[in-house]
């Protein structure tokens, strides 16, 4: 059984106040085997964020299944599941990083860490010492843990967001272009924690635009354009669409 | 992983009228909003269900007389519904249509079993009691005889909502909106109610109290576990604080889902409309 299984899965956007339905995507198949990795690309707009946000019930889906073997209910499908369901999937089991930091305001970027890992059951010590240990990985200077992020820039709230969701070693991790604005150095520290996490069987569905950085930590990439999965080393090749 | 909700709201009516017959078949769309213009009846909260779970701060949304503050007060039995049904998971009540109850058991139900912070202090608080007075007030409902116990129950609930221990005598008609509903929160807290009701918990407060209550309020979720309904006609408050959201208008629930599936993707035109608008 795979971990995620994605068939016929559509989604359309009624816009009410201009009488109008967009289709935004429509015939997504893929899946991916346990602890796999696998990189989304296509031109923008083809529909790669709609895909990783329905996944994760940001974005309602209309039509087709997205089967996915949960630890705490058994195989499921996204698409169906009740709100509760979804939400304890999110605490416990589904990750999910964007470019945006989308946070409680006035709460302490050591305590957003530490709280990711509280909200799972960690205790108060546990939790202290493995948010210091995300935020060094991360390199975020010691001086910002006690501050809030609204102030920090693009590539320190960037690395936050994504301290904040691999802290919790989460089963299934959606990463949307999570490297957008870093520098080389950050984008290196990303890399790394994905080949821990993947290491440590984490799954993974990843959008990046570069393509060299998704080079040799990719099992397979799905392009939108031509709908295949390509597999093996040379992945990369053929995204220039 | 099943889970049984610690309120269970089924078809809650309403209504301010008694109806005429142009508008008692509520199936038509005879109504000017929420209101009959025939004969002024008020159609305040129309077929209402929801579920709140354990630990969750469930969302209310929508515009001014949508009937969000209507159904909190029906909900706390501060007035009578027109009909429906409400259980809630206590091993006492379990199965039992809290409606239907005597008033003497509702007080009961209101005196251990919830807590309500009001959109007006002037309903939540004496303004002419002393802060601690007001919180010993609902300690003497609860139960509580032991004067000095009660007095340090407390000192230490209005300190955790950040009132100065030399204002604590004073009464709450001196007190700014943001103090007074800080002292509004303290007196839901002091039963240690396992579900509480908070409307409109920041409306009228400048930014930076409004940020005070709302820390204070994810604070009391996570630390005490306890299930909360937060009203607000702010989406950004309902987007701070609730996992799951639903959205009235009119006196009904037009939709509901994720909070941020609700802002991201909103489905009705309605909530189309109100988060457009905060964009
Ligand atoms: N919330 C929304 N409401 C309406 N339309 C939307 C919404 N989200 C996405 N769309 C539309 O769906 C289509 C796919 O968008 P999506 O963001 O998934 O593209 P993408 O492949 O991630 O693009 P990019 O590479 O620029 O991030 C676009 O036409 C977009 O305008
Ligand atoms: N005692 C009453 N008598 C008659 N009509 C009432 C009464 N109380 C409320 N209403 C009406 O019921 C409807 C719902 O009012 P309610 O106060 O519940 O709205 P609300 O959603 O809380 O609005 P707001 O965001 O302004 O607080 C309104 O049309 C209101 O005028
Ligand atoms: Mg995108
Ligand atoms: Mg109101
Ligand atoms: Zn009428």
């Amino acid at each position: 059984m795979a971990m995620l299984e994605i068939a016929g899965f559509e989604k359309r956007f009624t816009i009410h106040h201009l009488n109008k339905v967009m289709p935004a995507i429509k015939d997504i198949h893929f899946s991916l085997e346990t602890g796999e990795f696998i990189g989304i690309v296509g031109k923008s707009g083809s529909g790669k964020s709609t895909i990783l946000k329905s996944i994760y019930r940001t974005y309602l889906p209309d039509h087709g299944k997205m089967m996915y073997d949960s630890s705490a209910f058994g195989v499921v499908d996204l698409a169906h599941i009740t709100e509760r369901q979804m939400l304890h999937l999110r605490k416990y089991e589904i990750g999910y990083v964007s470019q945006f930091l989308n946070v409680m305001p006035r709460t302490t970027c050591r305590q957003l860490v530490t709280n990711a890992l509280l909200e799972m059951g960690s205790t108060e010590d546990v939790a202290g010492e493995e948010a210091e240990k995300a935020l060094a990985h991360f390199e975020i200077d010691p001086k910002l843990w006690d501050s809030y992020p609204n102030t920090f820039s693009g590539g320190e709230k960037l690395r936050l967001n994504i301290a904040m969701a691999t802290v919790k070693q989460p089963r299934l991790l959606l990463l949307d272009e999570p490297t957008a604005s870093l520098d080389q150095q950050s984008k290196m520290k990303v890399r790394e924690i994905i080949e821990k996490l993947k290491l440590n069987g984490t799954t993974l569905v990843g959008i990046f635009h570069d393509i060299e950085f998704m080079e040799g930590l990719c099992d397979k990439v799905y392009d939108m354009q031509t709908r295949k999965m390509a597999v093996g080393e040379k992945v990369g090749v053929g995204a220039e669409s | 992983m099943h889970e049984e909700p610690i309120l269970k709201v089924r078809n809650l009516r309403k209504q301010f009228g008694s109806g005429c017959s142009h508008c008692a078949n509520l199936d038509s769309n005879r109504l000017e909003k929420n209101y009959c213009t025939v004969c002024g009846t008020v159609y305040a909260v129309r077929d209402v269900s929801l579920d709140l779970y354990p630990g969750e701060i469930l969302g209310i949304v929508g515009e001014s007389g949508s009937g969000k503050s209507t159904l909190m007060q029906c909900l706390y039995f501060d007035t009578d519904v027109a009909s429906g049904e409400a259980y809630i998971q206590t091993p006492a009540l379990t199965g039992t249509n809290v409606f239907e109850l005597s008033s003497q058991q509702k007080r009961s139900i209101r005196n251990h079993d919830y807590g309500m912070v009001y959109q007006n202090p002037v309903h939540g608080l004496k303004m002419n009691f002393s802060s601690v007075g007001n919180i010993a007030e609902k300690l003497i409902a609860a139960g509580n005889r032991n004067v000095g116990e009660m007095e340090a129950t407390s000192k230490r609930l209005l300190g955790n909502v950040h009132i100065p221990l030399h204002r604590m005598k004073e009464e709450p008609r001196n007190f700014s909106g943001g103090m007074q509903q800080r002292v509004q929160i303290a007196k839901a807290l002091s039963n240690n109610p396992p579900i509480l009701f908070l409307d409109e918990v920041t409306t009228g407060l400048d930014l930076s109290v409004q940020a005070n209550v709302l820390d204070l309020i994810k604070k009391i979720q996570r630390e005490l576990g306890i299930s909360m309904i937060v009203v607000s006609h702010d989406l950004a408050v309902i987007r701070m604080l609730a996992d799951r959201t639903i959205v009235m208008l009119n006196g009904e629930i037009i939709e509901q889902g994720l909070t941020d599936q609700v802002l991201e993707d909103p489905q009705h035109a309605y909530t189309q409309q109100l988060v457009y608008s905060l964009l």
